[in-house]
């Protein structure tokens, strides 16, 4: 039985944890806000950017000199996982939920004979990720000192990206992250991004007929490269907001349990206060019957 | 007054700009084209310069870096991967550009030694973003040269 000044101090201190969480939870809606707000702005250009790659993918990709970002290298045995998390944790099952699929992918893959590779971009899912897959790690991108996501953090992920495989340093390139569903559901996305994948969507496709300036060929080599950097960024506000909508609700169930644990605590505490009193006046009655 | 025509321009992170315009200068790969409305379906990519927005309520100008415009008869759509007003372009803005452009050519002449296809699309790159720095009246530092 736990003394009464012990009960006191625990009250006190989950009192301060829940006090923590709930100033965390209303930070991370302030976020989430932001990072909304941020993934919105950016939907405009990347649904134009996809629209008209598409376009362009269709009408060049079946020819034989369609650039090798769009046909690929031929072959699908090396594979490089981008895998990105948060930089920091307490936002419930976020970054396990993309180290998971991350890790049943590789593992998927590694069954199959390929090469698998791995890029991480967030500090959480490497460590989640480096007990079993640590030798397979290529390199990592640290996004802790970024305060908002832009898309110059985009570009350099991509440049990378870009360099390895020009090097010949994989044949496909696929990017884990959060797609952000709601405050409440994350969806755990893999997307293929190099060779660039598109949805089909020919029926709804343009009737228009463009010029291209210059030849369809050179705007799709210039464009290829953007629309990695442009999926990457889309990937990154999501994640973005996918974080702070898990951290939200994640805080709230623990402001919500510390609430829990302060009642029953509380109780403890009265009930330990009353037997404390009655064992006193118990004292006090036999003290005096034996006079 | 003119016909109008709808215009967009944005980037990565926002969108900067959706009104109907009488027309716009836009500096394309292969040369400034001015789109009108009823153009013919176009579709160009950027070269670094400065865009020309006439509208109803006067001349817009931003300048933009990497892209591309697409034009149909009733609708202009600008996507720049960096895109400023021009009034809120700064000398750093011009600075960090044009050294990326020239970090940009030094890598291709370090990686295509015999190629000169891609150090010639590193070096016009350059110049464009120098002769746009000029252009707009601010000074490129042209040290890297």
């Amino acid at each position: 039985m736990p003394s009464l000044k012990d009960l006191k101090n625990r009250i006190e201190s989950v009192k301060n944890t829940r006090k923590i969480t709930k100033a965390m939870q209303m930070v991370a809606a302030a976020k989430l806000r932001r990072a909304q707000d941020a993934a919105e702005a950016s939907r405009p250009y990347t649904e134009r950017f996809n629209a008209v790659l598409a376009g362009l993918a269709a009408s060049v990709g079946s020819s034989d000199s369609a650039p090798k970002l769009l046909s690929g290298t031929g072959s699908d045995q090396v594979q490089l996982l981008v895998v990105m998390t948060a930089e920091r944790g307490l936002c419930g099952g976020f970054n396990s939920s993309i180290a998971k699929l991350a890790r049943a992918k590789a593992e998927e893959l590694i069954a199959q004979g390929k090469t698998v590779k791995i890029l991480t971009v967030g500090k959480k899912g490497r460590e989640q990720l480096k007990r079993d897959l640590g030798e397979l790690f290529i390199g990592h991108v640290d996004l802790s000192e970024v305060k908002n996501v832009g898309y110059v953090n985009a570009q350099d992920i991509a440049r990378d990206l870009l360099n390895r495989f020009d090097d010949g340093e994989f044949d496909v390139a696929t990017i884990f992250y959060n797609r952000f569903q709601s405050v409440i559901s994350q969806i755990p996305t893999a997307q293929q991004i190099i060779p660039a994948s598109f949805e089909a969507q020919e029926d709804a496709g343009d009737t228009t007929l463009y010029d291209y300036e210059p030849d369809e060929e050179a705007i799709l080599a210039d464009l290829l490269p953007r629309g990695v950097a442009t999926q990457i960024f889309a990937a990154l506000l999501e994640n973005g907001a996918s974080e702070q909508g898990a951290r939200m609700s994640a805080m709230d169930n623990a402001t919500r349990n510390a609430g829990e644990m302060i009642d029953k605590l509380t109780i403890e505490f009265n009930r330990s206060r009353q037997a404390v009193i009655t064992s006193e006046l118990i004292e006090i009655i036999s003290g005096a019957e034996a006079l | 007054m003119a016909e109008t025509v709808q215009f967009d321009l944005v980037s990565p992170e926002r969108s900067l700009a959706s009104f109907a315009v009488e027309q716009v200068q836009i500096p394309g790969a292969d040369g400034d084209m001015t789109a009108m409305a009823g153009h013919a379906p176009t579709i160009t990519t950027l070269r670094p310069g400065v865009l020309h927005v006439s509208g109803p309520e006067g001349e817009v100008e931003y300048v933009v870096t990497g892209g591309f415009a697409e034009i149909s008869a009733d609708s202009i759509s600008v996507l720049a991967e960096r895109a400023i007003p021009r009034a809120d372009v700064t000398q750093e803005d011009i600075d960090g550009m044009v050294q990326a452009a020239a970090d940009a050519l030094n890598k291709a002449k370090e990686v295509f030694h015999n190629e000169p296809g891609p150090v010639d699309d590193a070096a016009k790159l350059l110049a464009d973003m120098v002769a746009m720095g000029t252009h707009i009246g601010l000074n490129p530092n042209q040290a890297n040269l």
